[in-house]
């Protein structure tokens, strides 16, 4: 609870960053033209995860993302590293969910946090310059390396709805901190519920 | 009883990584007492010769290591009927009526500045007589480690076990200040002369001890990532040994000191290896599917004793280190995790939770039979002295860990405390030759 308003601006202030120098690097691979990277980026279903057809020109910048508020996504054009960007900062979209929580010795998925991780799988999916790293956590019961193979184990579950999702592997890296890292300091049910979770840390490069 | 002077010296043998002196020192407390320890007399030792004040409490300190094993008790020093130092000056009588099986006189001369002689003797109050009586040099930089020395004679002389209060431990500092920082440091048993090995940004994990206690084994994610390190105390020269993909941690040395276990998932999830510290060559003892971590070397060195919930919940297991089938250990409770050895290998020591608590116990191979040493509900990472009589493990109080000793009787608990930052996963180091 604490640090979630911290890693909010922290990951604002990366996100400004990583505009920056996209915005830099996506001028460079248009003029260096072609169809350099080839995989995935760019397609232009509303709901995602459809591969659809590869717009030429602008490399990995998955132009044609699902216009989560255009509707028909004819209206973004251009930059778009700019439109993972908004999606990414829209408060009120599914993907500013980003911890998804466990029970106690467990890294099974509720259903709730399914269809969340559906939500960040097809934006992965449908833009290449997005990587997304899993930071998987537990809470402080038990022993530090048994958490650590735990958080490992939760990272694990988030990754593979994201894969399945059509997120490609590249995009996808996992850590686990086990319980190092807590969000809340108590040592009861309220603060251990809330440090058995994986973060979903983006960068749009 | 609390010893709360700061401490100033250094070890020159240790030039570590970050160089300040962590003046914060640990502090103890008794935290239970001990009914049928023996009672032991330590007089302050006579330093009237000296032209300079004598920079430590010699008698303290040895007290205070003998309480800690739980086998003896020191007398409080206002309650100490007389002040000798010679054996000669000694009315045993005095000490007898006060209750008292032993007593230690002691005094130190100062042959040239800074060098100084220490004297002390052992008597045995009942048979009027002296059991033991040593003269050791010793300079300003080791006088602490002198007088755990001290207290190895004494608690040898008695208990007929070799003493462990000249070791060293190692363990994991969290600060909490603003820039948390983790440190990795080594200390005295009493934990003082704590230096830093390691200071980073990011966590610090699962230290463990080459044989020859010259080198430390440990988990950093200073990259953001785990990775394993080996690195030499005196030199802090360090070299990155393991960073595959996914997990590389819980590093464990071999008694031999020429292997490491490990635990890497870059084949899946996470599985036991062991690696040639030389040629890096790795060898994989596990392959399922479930959680195998935390190994650690049966004394012989033909076994691996690790923790795997592949049956559902983290239990213990072991494999022989040509691989094969596992043997389950551990059957009561839900969660026994974290093994560490005694050094004969007829104790497992290890966390074990139980309706939700998290206690430290030790299950007896010969017997089969397992016993909860502690009685709080967050304790974790024990680890055994090297002469197999305490125990030293970690315990949260409050929003910080703390370092405490057990008697491997379970019957006096001591703890480290600390001023500053959340202290964990300290790992006692072996015997040294000096």
């Amino acid at each position: 609870m604490k640090l979630n308003p911290g890693i909010k601006s922290w990951l604002l202030v990366a996100l400004v960053a990583a505009f920056v120098s996209a915005c830099a690097s996506t001028q460079e691979e248009i003029s260096a033209g072609g169809d350099g990277a080839p995989v995935d980026q760019s397609q232009s279903g509303s709901s995602g995860s459809v591969d659809g057809s590869s717009i030429g020109g602008s490399g990995a910048a998955a132009t044609g993302l699902d216009g989560a508020d255009g509707g028909d996504g004819t209206a973004i054009v251009d930059s778009g590293p700019m439109t993972a960007m908004e999606l990414l900062e829209e408060p009120d979209s599914e993907l500013a969910n980003r911890i998804i929580y466990f029970e106690y010795d467990s890294a099974k998925l509720s259903s709730e946090s399914i269809a969340i991780l559906e939500t960040h799988g097809n934006f992965i999916a449908g833009n290449g310059e997005v990587t997304v790293r899993l930071e998987g956590h537990g809470d402080e019961r038990g022993s530090r390396e048994y958490n650590i193979a735990l958080g490992d184990r939760r990272a694990q579950s988030v990754r593979r709805v994201l894969l399945f999702q059509g997120a490609s592997s590249d995009q996808v890296e996992t850590v686990s901190y086990g319980e190092e890292k807590p969000m809340e300091l108590g040592h009861d049910d309220a603060a251990w519920s809330k440090n058995r979770r994986v973060e979903l840390i983006y960068t749009v490069n | 009883m609390q010893l709360t002077k700061p401490i100033t010296y250094l070890f020159a043998v240790f030039m570590l990584v970050m160089v300040q002196s962590a003046n914060a020192a640990l502090t103890i407390d008794i935290t239970e007492g001990v009914d049928g320890a023996l009672p032991i007399a330590v007089v302050p030792f006579d330093t009237s010769s000296l032209t300079v004040k004598f920079p430590v409490d010699l008698a303290q300190i040895v007290a205070s290591d003998l309480n800690r094993s739980g086998v003896l008790k020191a007398m409080g020093r206002e309650q100490l009927p007389a002040t000798p130092h010679y054996s000669k000056q000694v009315q045993y009588a005095r000490w007898r009526n006060a209750g008292q099986d032993y007593l230690v006189v002691g005094r130190v001369l100062e042959k040239t500045p800074g060098l100084y002689t220490i004297e002390f003797q052992l008597l045995d109050v009942l048979k009027q007589k002296q059991l033991v009586g040593r003269s050791m040099p010793a300079k300003k930089r080791n006088l602490r480690s002198r007088a755990h020395q001290i207290s190895d004679f004494i608690y040898e002389q008695i208990t007929g076990s070799r003493g462990a209060f000249d070791t060293r431990i190692a363990f994991v500092r969290a600060q909490k200040d603003a820039a948390r920082k983790y440190v990795l440091q080594v200390a005295d048993t009493d934990g003082f002369n704590a230096q830093n090995v390691l200071e980073s940004d990011e966590p610090i994990m699962s230290p463990s001890w080459s044989p020859d206690g010259k080198s430390l084994a440990y988990v950093s994610f200073e990259s953001m990532r785990p990775e394993i390190f080996i690195q030499q105390l005196a030199t802090a020269r360090r070299t990155k040994v393991s960073g595959f993909r996914g997990i590389n941690s819980a590093p464990s040395w071999s008694p031999d000191g020429k292997h490491l276990a490990l635990v890497l998932s870059k084949d899946g999830s996470p599985d036991i290896y062991t690696m040639n510290t030389s040629t890096r060559r790795l060898k994989r003892l596990t392959e399922h599917r479930s959680i195998d971590t935390e190994p650690v070397w049966t004394q012989d060195g033909r076994a691996i004793i690790f923790t795997s919930d592949r049956s559902g919940s983290p239990q213990l297991y072991e494999v022989s280190v040509d691989g094969g089938r596992p043997k389950r250990l551990t059957f009561e409770g839900n969660y026994n995790a974290a093994a560490n050895l005694s050094p004969d290998g007829r104790y497992i020591a290890m966390v074990h939770g139980d309706r939700g608590q998290y206690k430290i116990a030790q299950l007896d191979r010969e017997t089969g039979n397992l016993i909860v040493l502690t009685d709080s509900s967050l304790d974790e990472s024990p680890s055994f002295s090297p002469n197999g009589k305490m125990l030293l493990y970690a315990s949260t109080r409050g929003n910080n860990g703390f370092l405490f000793a057990v008697s491997i009787d379970g019957r006096a608990k001591h703890k480290l405390s600390d001023q500053a930052g959340d202290i964990r996963e300290p790992v006692w180091g072996p015997f040294e030759s000096k």
